[in-house]
Protein backbone atom coordinates (compact mmCIF):
# COMPACT_ATOMS: atom_id res chain seq x y z
CA UNK A 1 0.00 0.00 0.00
CA UNK A 2 2.94 2.27 1.23
CA UNK A 3 3.95 1.64 -2.37
CA UNK A 4 1.12 2.37 -4.42
CA UNK A 5 0.97 5.76 -2.64
CA UNK A 6 4.24 6.15 -3.43
CA UNK A 7 3.76 5.80 -6.87
CA UNK A 8 1.09 7.92 -6.91
CA UNK A 9 2.46 11.15 -5.52
CA UNK A 10 5.95 10.03 -7.45
CA UNK A 11 4.49 10.04 -10.80
CA UNK A 12 1.81 12.50 -10.60
CA UNK A 13 3.36 15.43 -8.33
CA UNK A 14 7.55 15.12 -7.91
CA UNK A 15 8.48 13.58 -11.04
CA UNK A 16 5.25 15.42 -13.18
CA UNK A 17 5.66 14.48 -16.60
CA UNK A 18 5.17 17.94 -18.08
CA UNK A 19 6.84 20.65 -15.69
CA UNK A 20 9.56 18.58 -14.18
CA UNK A 21 10.57 16.03 -16.97
CA UNK A 22 9.66 18.94 -19.60
CA UNK A 23 7.74 15.83 -22.09
CA UNK A 24 5.04 16.36 -23.71
CA UNK A 25 5.53 19.67 -24.03
CA UNK A 26 4.03 20.41 -27.36
CA UNK A 27 0.16 19.55 -26.21
CA UNK A 28 0.89 21.29 -23.08
CA UNK A 29 0.79 24.68 -25.08
CA UNK A 30 -0.55 23.69 -27.85
CA UNK A 31 -4.38 22.36 -26.63
CA UNK A 32 -4.16 24.26 -23.69
CA UNK A 33 -6.46 27.35 -24.54
CA UNK A 34 -9.62 25.71 -23.15
CA UNK A 35 -10.71 23.91 -20.16
CA UNK A 36 -12.79 20.96 -22.14
CA UNK A 37 -10.14 20.36 -25.21
CA UNK A 38 -7.00 20.30 -22.60
CA UNK A 39 -9.00 17.38 -20.08
CA UNK A 40 -9.92 15.74 -23.39
CA UNK A 41 -6.47 15.82 -24.20
CA UNK A 42 -4.82 14.80 -20.90
CA UNK A 43 -7.30 11.90 -20.81
CA UNK A 44 -6.59 10.81 -24.36
CA UNK A 45 -2.83 11.29 -23.77
CA UNK A 46 -3.41 9.36 -19.80
CA UNK A 47 -5.40 6.24 -22.03
CA UNK A 48 -2.29 5.74 -24.74
CA UNK A 49 -0.13 5.75 -22.21
CA UNK A 50 -1.48 3.02 -19.80
CA UNK A 51 -1.98 0.94 -23.09
CA UNK A 52 1.68 1.65 -24.50
CA UNK A 53 2.99 0.42 -21.26
CA UNK A 54 0.95 -2.33 -21.42
CA UNK A 55 2.07 -3.82 -24.12
CA UNK A 56 6.29 -2.33 -25.15
CA UNK A 57 7.16 -3.40 -21.54
CA UNK A 58 6.18 -7.37 -21.74
CA UNK A 59 7.65 -6.44 -25.49
CA UNK A 60 11.31 -5.20 -24.13
CA UNK A 61 11.42 -7.79 -21.64
CA UNK A 62 10.01 -11.32 -22.85
CA UNK A 63 11.10 -10.37 -26.56
CA UNK A 64 13.61 -8.13 -27.11
CA UNK A 65 16.28 -8.83 -24.75
CA UNK A 66 15.97 -12.74 -24.87
CA UNK A 67 16.82 -11.75 -28.41
CA UNK A 68 19.79 -9.71 -27.95
CA UNK A 69 18.50 -6.25 -30.00
CA UNK A 70 17.46 -4.28 -27.31
CA UNK A 71 18.98 -1.62 -30.11
CA UNK A 72 15.62 -2.26 -31.88
CA UNK A 73 13.90 -0.45 -28.73
CA UNK A 74 12.71 2.93 -30.34
CA UNK A 75 11.78 1.93 -33.67
CA UNK A 76 9.62 -1.42 -32.54
CA UNK A 77 8.24 1.62 -29.46
CA UNK A 78 7.03 3.84 -32.12
CA UNK A 79 5.87 1.89 -34.02
CA UNK A 80 3.70 -0.07 -31.55
CA UNK A 81 2.66 3.65 -30.21
CA UNK A 82 1.47 4.48 -33.82
CA UNK A 83 -0.72 1.43 -34.08
CA UNK A 84 -2.56 1.78 -30.80
CA UNK A 85 -3.16 4.95 -31.82
CA UNK A 86 -4.41 3.68 -34.85
CA UNK A 87 -6.36 0.92 -33.37
CA UNK A 88 -7.84 3.08 -30.79
CA UNK A 89 -8.96 5.58 -33.26
CA UNK A 90 -10.82 2.83 -35.27
CA UNK A 91 -12.60 1.12 -31.83
CA UNK A 92 -13.61 4.30 -30.80
CA UNK A 93 -15.08 5.22 -33.97
CA UNK A 94 -16.96 1.78 -33.89
CA UNK A 95 -18.27 1.32 -30.82
CA UNK A 96 -18.35 4.90 -29.14
CA UNK A 97 -18.83 7.60 -31.57
CA UNK A 98 -19.58 10.35 -28.63
CA UNK A 99 -16.31 9.42 -27.42
CA UNK A 100 -14.52 9.22 -30.67
CA UNK A 101 -16.33 12.62 -31.42
CA UNK A 102 -14.85 14.08 -27.97
CA UNK A 103 -11.57 12.69 -28.29
CA UNK A 104 -10.94 11.89 -32.03
CA UNK A 105 -8.91 14.71 -33.18
CA UNK A 106 -6.64 14.82 -30.52
CA UNK A 107 -5.54 11.22 -31.29
CA UNK A 108 -3.56 11.55 -34.43
CA UNK A 109 -1.49 13.85 -32.43
CA UNK A 110 -0.25 11.86 -29.33
CA UNK A 111 1.70 9.39 -32.12
CA UNK A 112 4.19 12.01 -31.80
CA UNK A 113 3.36 13.12 -28.31
CA UNK A 114 7.04 12.76 -26.35
CA UNK A 115 5.41 11.63 -22.58
CA UNK A 116 3.87 8.35 -24.65
CA UNK A 117 7.51 7.66 -26.15
CA UNK A 118 9.31 8.65 -22.95
CA UNK A 119 7.21 6.36 -20.70
CA UNK A 120 7.53 3.92 -22.50
CA UNK A 121 11.27 4.36 -22.22
CA UNK A 122 11.61 5.05 -18.94
CA UNK A 123 9.65 2.29 -17.80
CA UNK A 124 11.90 -0.48 -19.14
CA UNK A 125 14.93 1.88 -17.66
CA UNK A 126 14.49 -0.65 -14.44
CA UNK A 127 17.31 1.16 -12.05
CA UNK A 128 15.72 5.11 -12.74
CA UNK A 129 12.51 3.49 -12.21
CA UNK A 130 13.86 1.90 -8.78
CA UNK A 131 15.08 5.38 -7.58
CA UNK A 132 12.04 7.31 -8.99
CA UNK A 133 9.54 4.93 -6.76
CA UNK A 134 12.05 3.79 -3.99
CA UNK A 135 11.73 0.30 -4.74
CA UNK A 136 14.68 -2.15 -5.28
CA UNK A 137 15.92 -2.92 -9.00
CA UNK A 138 14.96 -6.48 -9.06
CA UNK A 139 11.31 -5.83 -7.66
CA UNK A 140 10.61 -3.99 -11.01
CA UNK A 141 7.69 -5.60 -12.59
CA UNK A 142 4.84 -4.97 -15.21
CA UNK A 143 2.31 -3.90 -12.86
CA UNK A 144 4.66 -1.21 -11.53
CA UNK A 145 5.14 -0.51 -15.46
CA UNK A 146 1.38 -0.02 -15.74
CA UNK A 147 0.71 1.76 -12.36
CA UNK A 148 3.15 4.18 -13.62
CA UNK A 149 2.12 4.79 -16.62
CA UNK A 150 -1.38 5.15 -15.89
CA UNK A 151 -0.66 8.22 -13.05
CA UNK A 152 2.02 9.63 -15.10
CA UNK A 153 -0.72 10.65 -17.83
CA UNK A 154 -2.89 11.89 -14.64
CA UNK A 155 -0.44 14.04 -14.08
CA UNK A 156 -0.10 15.67 -17.95
CA UNK A 157 -3.49 15.53 -16.95
CA UNK A 158 -3.42 17.90 -14.37
CA UNK A 159 -0.81 20.07 -15.12
CA UNK A 160 -3.10 20.83 -18.83
CA UNK A 161 -5.67 21.26 -16.74
CA UNK A 162 -4.03 23.78 -14.53
CA UNK A 163 -2.89 25.37 -17.47
CA UNK A 164 -5.63 25.48 -19.42
CA UNK A 165 -7.59 27.52 -16.18
CA UNK A 166 -4.74 29.59 -16.03
CA UNK A 167 -4.60 30.99 -19.78
CA UNK A 168 -8.64 31.11 -19.86
CA UNK A 169 -8.34 33.91 -17.20
CA UNK A 170 -4.78 35.68 -19.36
CA UNK A 171 -6.83 35.42 -22.45
CA UNK A 172 -9.76 38.24 -20.77
CA UNK A 173 -6.37 40.35 -19.49
CA UNK A 174 -4.25 42.66 -21.45
CA UNK A 175 -0.71 41.88 -22.24
CA UNK A 176 1.99 43.26 -23.74
CA UNK A 177 1.96 42.55 -27.39
CA UNK A 178 5.69 41.48 -27.39
CA UNK A 179 4.23 38.53 -24.52
CA UNK A 180 1.48 37.68 -26.08
CA UNK A 181 1.31 33.89 -27.25
CA UNK A 182 4.22 31.35 -26.30
CA UNK A 183 6.54 33.86 -24.10
CA UNK A 184 3.00 34.22 -21.15
CA UNK A 185 2.46 30.91 -21.91
CA UNK A 186 5.58 29.56 -20.57
CA UNK A 187 5.74 32.05 -18.00
CA UNK A 188 2.47 30.79 -16.65
CA UNK A 189 4.13 27.30 -16.86
CA UNK A 190 7.10 29.04 -14.98
CA UNK A 191 4.64 29.60 -12.15
CA UNK A 192 3.35 26.02 -11.96
CA UNK A 193 6.65 24.53 -12.26
CA UNK A 194 7.68 26.55 -9.12
CA UNK A 195 4.28 25.56 -7.73
CA UNK A 196 5.55 21.76 -8.31
CA UNK A 197 8.75 22.15 -7.37
CA UNK A 198 7.41 22.35 -2.96
CA UNK A 199 6.68 18.84 -3.92
CA UNK A 200 10.72 17.47 -4.66
CA UNK A 201 10.81 19.60 -1.15
CA UNK A 202 9.07 16.93 0.94
CA UNK B 1 14.91 24.68 -61.28
CA UNK B 2 17.57 26.94 -58.96
CA UNK B 3 17.58 26.67 -55.10
CA UNK B 4 18.62 30.26 -52.95
CA UNK B 5 21.06 28.70 -50.92
CA UNK B 6 21.20 31.72 -49.14
CA UNK B 7 18.08 31.91 -48.42
CA UNK B 8 17.74 28.57 -47.17
CA UNK B 9 20.74 29.31 -44.69
CA UNK B 10 19.04 32.67 -43.89
CA UNK B 11 15.46 30.86 -42.87
CA UNK B 12 17.01 28.16 -41.28
CA UNK B 13 19.50 30.24 -38.88
CA UNK B 14 17.77 33.90 -38.27
CA UNK B 15 14.12 33.99 -40.52
CA UNK B 16 12.25 30.70 -39.24
CA UNK B 17 14.85 29.58 -36.04
CA UNK B 18 13.26 25.97 -35.33
CA UNK B 19 14.05 26.94 -31.37
CA UNK B 20 13.10 30.74 -31.16
CA UNK B 21 11.04 31.71 -34.21
CA UNK B 22 8.67 27.87 -34.91
CA UNK B 23 8.60 26.97 -31.24
CA UNK B 24 9.07 23.65 -32.30
CA UNK B 25 11.15 20.44 -29.90
CA UNK B 26 10.34 22.20 -27.29
CA UNK B 27 11.36 19.31 -24.72
CA UNK B 28 14.88 19.04 -25.17
CA UNK B 29 15.45 22.85 -25.29
CA UNK B 30 13.54 22.85 -21.86
CA UNK B 31 15.23 19.52 -20.11
CA UNK B 32 18.66 20.33 -21.34
CA UNK B 33 19.48 23.90 -21.66
CA UNK B 34 20.87 23.57 -17.99
CA UNK B 35 24.36 23.47 -19.08
CA UNK B 36 26.22 25.06 -22.20
CA UNK B 37 27.60 21.47 -23.27
CA UNK B 38 24.15 19.79 -23.51
CA UNK B 39 22.86 22.61 -25.66
CA UNK B 40 26.01 21.60 -28.22
CA UNK B 41 24.79 17.68 -27.60
CA UNK B 42 21.48 17.23 -28.52
CA UNK B 43 22.10 20.31 -31.25
CA UNK B 44 24.74 18.06 -33.34
CA UNK B 45 23.11 14.93 -32.49
CA UNK B 46 19.60 16.99 -33.90
CA UNK B 47 21.68 17.91 -36.58
CA UNK B 48 23.09 15.19 -37.52
CA UNK B 49 19.31 13.44 -38.18
CA UNK B 50 17.81 16.40 -39.55
CA UNK B 51 20.33 16.47 -42.42
CA UNK B 52 20.73 12.28 -42.81
CA UNK B 53 16.42 12.15 -42.49
CA UNK B 54 16.13 15.32 -45.09
CA UNK B 55 18.58 13.85 -47.36
CA UNK B 56 16.62 10.10 -47.37
CA UNK B 57 13.34 11.44 -47.88
CA UNK B 58 14.11 13.66 -50.76
CA UNK B 59 15.53 10.76 -52.38
CA UNK B 60 12.44 8.90 -51.55
CA UNK B 61 9.49 11.30 -52.26
CA UNK B 62 8.48 10.18 -55.27
CA UNK B 63 8.35 6.54 -54.07
CA UNK B 64 6.63 6.99 -50.56
CA UNK B 65 3.07 7.17 -51.20
CA UNK B 66 1.43 10.29 -49.39
CA UNK B 67 -1.38 7.89 -47.56
CA UNK B 68 1.44 6.54 -45.53
CA UNK B 69 4.45 9.11 -45.82
CA UNK B 70 4.02 10.05 -42.12
CA UNK B 71 4.93 5.98 -40.92
CA UNK B 72 7.66 6.29 -43.49
CA UNK B 73 8.99 9.23 -42.06
CA UNK B 74 9.52 8.01 -38.89
CA UNK B 75 10.59 5.19 -39.69
CA UNK B 76 13.56 6.30 -41.26
CA UNK B 77 14.07 8.89 -38.53
CA UNK B 78 14.30 6.32 -36.09
CA UNK B 79 16.93 4.94 -37.80
CA UNK B 80 19.14 7.68 -37.62
CA UNK B 81 18.39 7.96 -34.06
CA UNK B 82 19.17 4.26 -33.49
CA UNK B 83 22.27 5.39 -35.47
CA UNK B 84 23.47 8.27 -33.43
CA UNK B 85 22.82 6.80 -29.98
CA UNK B 86 24.91 3.49 -30.72
CA UNK B 87 27.64 5.83 -31.94
CA UNK B 88 27.53 8.06 -28.68
CA UNK B 89 27.05 5.45 -26.66
CA UNK B 90 30.24 3.78 -27.61
CA UNK B 91 32.54 6.96 -28.48
CA UNK B 92 31.25 9.96 -26.07
CA UNK B 93 29.27 8.05 -22.81
CA UNK B 94 29.40 10.84 -21.00
CA UNK B 95 27.43 12.92 -23.41
CA UNK B 96 25.22 9.97 -24.08
CA UNK B 97 24.62 9.90 -19.77
CA UNK B 98 23.98 13.74 -20.12
CA UNK B 99 21.03 13.44 -22.55
CA UNK B 100 19.75 10.62 -21.22
CA UNK B 101 16.14 10.09 -22.35
CA UNK B 102 15.85 13.01 -24.43
CA UNK B 103 18.26 11.29 -27.03
CA UNK B 104 15.32 8.76 -28.06
CA UNK B 105 12.87 11.37 -28.14
CA UNK B 106 14.76 12.80 -30.93
CA UNK B 107 12.02 10.50 -32.96
CA UNK B 108 9.63 12.36 -31.80
CA UNK B 109 11.03 15.68 -32.11
CA UNK B 110 8.41 18.43 -34.04
CA UNK B 111 11.25 19.73 -35.69
CA UNK B 112 12.66 16.61 -37.70
CA UNK B 113 8.83 15.90 -39.07
CA UNK B 114 8.26 19.57 -39.42
CA UNK B 115 10.84 19.72 -41.95
CA UNK B 116 10.24 16.32 -43.10
CA UNK B 117 6.90 17.08 -44.31
CA UNK B 118 7.28 20.68 -45.25
CA UNK B 119 10.78 20.88 -46.87
CA UNK B 120 12.05 17.34 -47.98
CA UNK B 121 9.25 16.07 -49.55
CA UNK B 122 9.10 18.38 -51.71
CA UNK B 123 12.80 19.79 -52.71
CA UNK B 124 16.06 18.00 -54.29
CA UNK B 125 18.32 16.48 -52.26
CA UNK B 126 20.95 19.14 -52.43
CA UNK B 127 18.49 21.79 -51.08
CA UNK B 128 16.98 19.34 -48.41
CA UNK B 129 20.33 18.42 -46.83
CA UNK B 130 21.32 22.15 -46.82
CA UNK B 131 17.81 22.82 -44.85
CA UNK B 132 18.59 20.17 -42.40
CA UNK B 133 22.21 21.46 -41.71
CA UNK B 134 21.11 25.21 -41.35
CA UNK B 135 17.86 24.28 -39.41
CA UNK B 136 20.06 22.12 -37.22
CA UNK B 137 22.71 25.41 -36.76
CA UNK B 138 20.25 27.53 -35.74
CA UNK B 139 18.59 25.21 -33.18
CA UNK B 140 21.99 24.64 -31.86
CA UNK B 141 22.84 28.03 -31.89
CA UNK B 142 19.62 28.87 -29.71
CA UNK B 143 19.89 25.81 -27.38
CA UNK B 144 23.90 26.56 -27.01
CA UNK B 145 22.90 30.25 -26.41
CA UNK B 146 20.21 29.60 -23.70
CA UNK B 147 22.79 26.75 -22.17
CA UNK B 148 25.88 29.54 -21.54
CA UNK B 149 22.97 32.22 -19.94
CA UNK B 150 21.07 29.39 -17.88
CA UNK B 151 24.76 28.17 -16.92
CA UNK B 152 26.29 31.51 -15.98
CA UNK B 153 23.11 32.85 -14.08
CA UNK B 154 22.67 29.32 -11.97
CA UNK B 155 25.84 27.85 -11.91
CA UNK B 156 28.07 30.58 -12.12
CA UNK B 157 30.00 28.55 -14.61
CA UNK B 158 30.41 28.18 -18.59
CA UNK B 159 31.19 25.13 -20.44
CA UNK B 160 32.23 23.85 -17.27
CA UNK B 161 34.99 26.06 -16.54
CA UNK B 162 33.83 27.72 -12.64
CA UNK B 163 33.59 32.03 -13.29
CA UNK B 164 32.32 33.06 -9.78
CA UNK B 165 30.46 31.77 -6.76
CA UNK B 166 27.51 33.90 -7.06
CA UNK B 167 24.70 31.65 -8.62
CA UNK B 168 21.27 32.15 -9.06
CA UNK B 169 19.38 28.27 -8.32
CA UNK B 170 15.77 29.23 -9.83
CA UNK B 171 17.91 29.76 -13.26
CA UNK B 172 18.58 25.99 -13.18
CA UNK B 173 15.32 24.84 -11.90
CA UNK B 174 12.93 23.66 -14.28
CA UNK B 175 10.98 26.95 -13.40
CA UNK B 176 13.68 28.84 -14.39
CA UNK B 177 13.84 26.65 -18.03
CA UNK B 178 10.63 28.21 -18.69
CA UNK B 179 11.28 31.85 -17.50
CA UNK B 180 14.68 31.95 -19.85
CA UNK B 181 12.93 30.62 -23.26
CA UNK B 182 9.98 33.27 -22.44
CA UNK B 183 12.63 35.35 -22.38
CA UNK B 184 14.01 34.37 -25.19
CA UNK B 185 11.10 34.15 -27.73
CA UNK B 186 10.13 37.67 -26.26
CA UNK B 187 14.02 38.81 -26.82
CA UNK B 188 13.94 37.89 -30.60
CA UNK B 189 10.32 38.98 -31.20
CA UNK B 190 11.05 42.52 -30.88
CA UNK B 191 14.74 42.40 -32.40
CA UNK B 192 12.53 40.80 -35.55
CA UNK B 193 9.49 42.96 -35.51
CA UNK B 194 12.17 46.55 -35.18
CA UNK B 195 13.80 44.68 -38.29
CA UNK B 196 10.20 44.52 -39.49
CA UNK B 197 8.60 47.83 -38.73
CA UNK B 198 12.12 49.45 -40.57
CA UNK B 199 11.12 47.77 -43.57
CA UNK B 200 7.88 48.51 -43.35
CA UNK B 201 8.40 52.17 -43.41
CA UNK B 202 10.90 52.25 -46.39
CA UNK B 203 8.14 50.27 -48.07
CA UNK B 204 5.61 52.72 -47.33
CA UNK B 205 7.99 55.63 -48.41
CA UNK B 206 8.19 53.90 -51.90
CA UNK B 207 4.30 53.20 -52.37
CA UNK B 208 4.11 56.88 -51.42
CA UNK B 209 6.68 57.96 -53.91
CA UNK B 210 4.86 56.22 -56.57
CA UNK B 211 1.54 57.41 -56.06
CA UNK B 212 2.66 60.91 -55.95
CA UNK B 213 4.37 60.30 -59.22
CA UNK B 214 0.64 59.12 -60.68
CA UNK B 215 -1.08 61.35 -62.76
CA UNK B 216 -4.49 60.50 -61.14
CA UNK B 217 -3.39 60.73 -57.51
CA UNK B 218 -1.54 63.96 -58.66
CA UNK B 219 -4.58 65.68 -59.62
CA UNK B 220 -6.02 64.55 -56.44
CA UNK B 221 -2.82 65.51 -54.43
CA UNK B 222 -3.28 69.08 -55.75
CA UNK B 223 -6.75 69.80 -55.06
CA UNK B 224 -5.84 68.48 -51.20
CA UNK B 225 -3.01 70.94 -51.29
CA UNK B 226 -4.83 73.61 -53.17
CA UNK B 227 -7.68 73.17 -50.16
CA UNK B 228 -5.17 73.04 -47.15
CA UNK B 229 -3.62 75.86 -48.21
CA UNK B 230 -7.10 77.74 -48.60
CA UNK B 231 -7.44 80.26 -45.72
CA UNK B 232 -9.36 80.06 -42.54
CA UNK B 233 -12.40 82.14 -43.29
CA UNK B 234 -13.30 81.00 -46.65
CA UNK B 235 -13.51 77.20 -45.43
CA UNK B 236 -15.50 78.14 -42.72
CA UNK B 237 -18.12 80.00 -45.03
CA UNK B 238 -18.42 77.11 -47.79
CA UNK B 239 -18.88 73.82 -45.26
CA UNK B 240 -20.15 71.84 -48.41
CA UNK B 241 -16.37 72.81 -49.87
CA UNK B 242 -14.52 71.70 -46.94
CA UNK B 243 -16.34 68.57 -46.55
CA UNK B 244 -15.43 67.81 -49.78
CA UNK B 245 -11.71 68.51 -49.33
CA UNK B 246 -12.04 66.08 -46.44
CA UNK B 247 -13.69 63.19 -48.73
CA UNK B 248 -10.69 64.12 -50.98
CA UNK B 249 -8.21 63.96 -48.03
CA UNK B 250 -9.82 60.65 -46.79
CA UNK B 251 -9.82 58.77 -50.15
CA UNK B 252 -6.48 59.78 -50.75
CA UNK B 253 -4.55 58.59 -47.48
CA UNK B 254 -7.10 55.45 -47.95
CA UNK B 255 -5.57 55.23 -51.21
CA UNK B 256 -2.04 55.66 -49.77
CA UNK B 257 -3.24 52.86 -47.48
CA UNK B 258 -4.37 50.75 -49.95
CA UNK B 259 -1.68 50.99 -52.08
CA UNK B 260 0.61 49.85 -49.11
CA UNK B 261 -1.65 46.96 -47.84
CA UNK B 262 -1.53 45.67 -51.60
CA UNK B 263 2.23 45.91 -51.46
CA UNK B 264 2.64 44.41 -48.53
CA UNK B 265 0.16 41.46 -49.73
CA UNK B 266 2.25 41.25 -53.08
CA UNK B 267 5.21 40.87 -50.72
CA UNK B 268 3.19 38.27 -48.94
CA UNK B 269 2.36 35.88 -51.77
CA UNK B 270 5.62 36.39 -53.73
CA UNK B 271 7.43 35.31 -50.42
CA UNK B 272 4.82 32.15 -49.95
CA UNK B 273 5.66 31.40 -53.64
CA UNK B 274 8.62 31.49 -53.21
CA UNK B 275 8.74 29.06 -50.41
CA UNK B 276 6.75 26.93 -52.31
CA UNK B 277 9.31 26.82 -55.00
Amino acid sequence: MAEFIMIIVSAVFINNFVVVQFLGICPFLGVSKDFKSALGMGLAVTFVMTITCLITYPIYTYILVPLGIEFMEIIVFIFIIASIVQMIEMVLKKFSPTLYNAMGIYLPLITTNCAVLGVAELVIDSAQMASLLGIAEAQMNMGYAVLYGLFAGLGFTLAIVIMSGLRERIALSSVNKHLRGFPIAMITACFIAMAFYVFALI
Amino acid sequence: MKTDYKKIAFDGVIASNPTLKLVLGTCPTLALTTLAMNGIGMGLAVTFVLICSNAIISCLRKVIPSEVRIPAFVLIIATFVTIVRLVLDKLLPDIYDSLGLYLPLIVVNCIILARAESFASKNTVLASACDGLFMGIGFTLALTVMGAVREILGAGAIFGFKLWDFQISFFSSSAGAFFTYAMFIMTFGIISSAIGKKKKIKAYELTRAALNGGTEQAENNAAFSSVNTCPAPISGATPIAAEQAQKISSGITGQAEKGQSQNGEKTQTQTIKEEEN
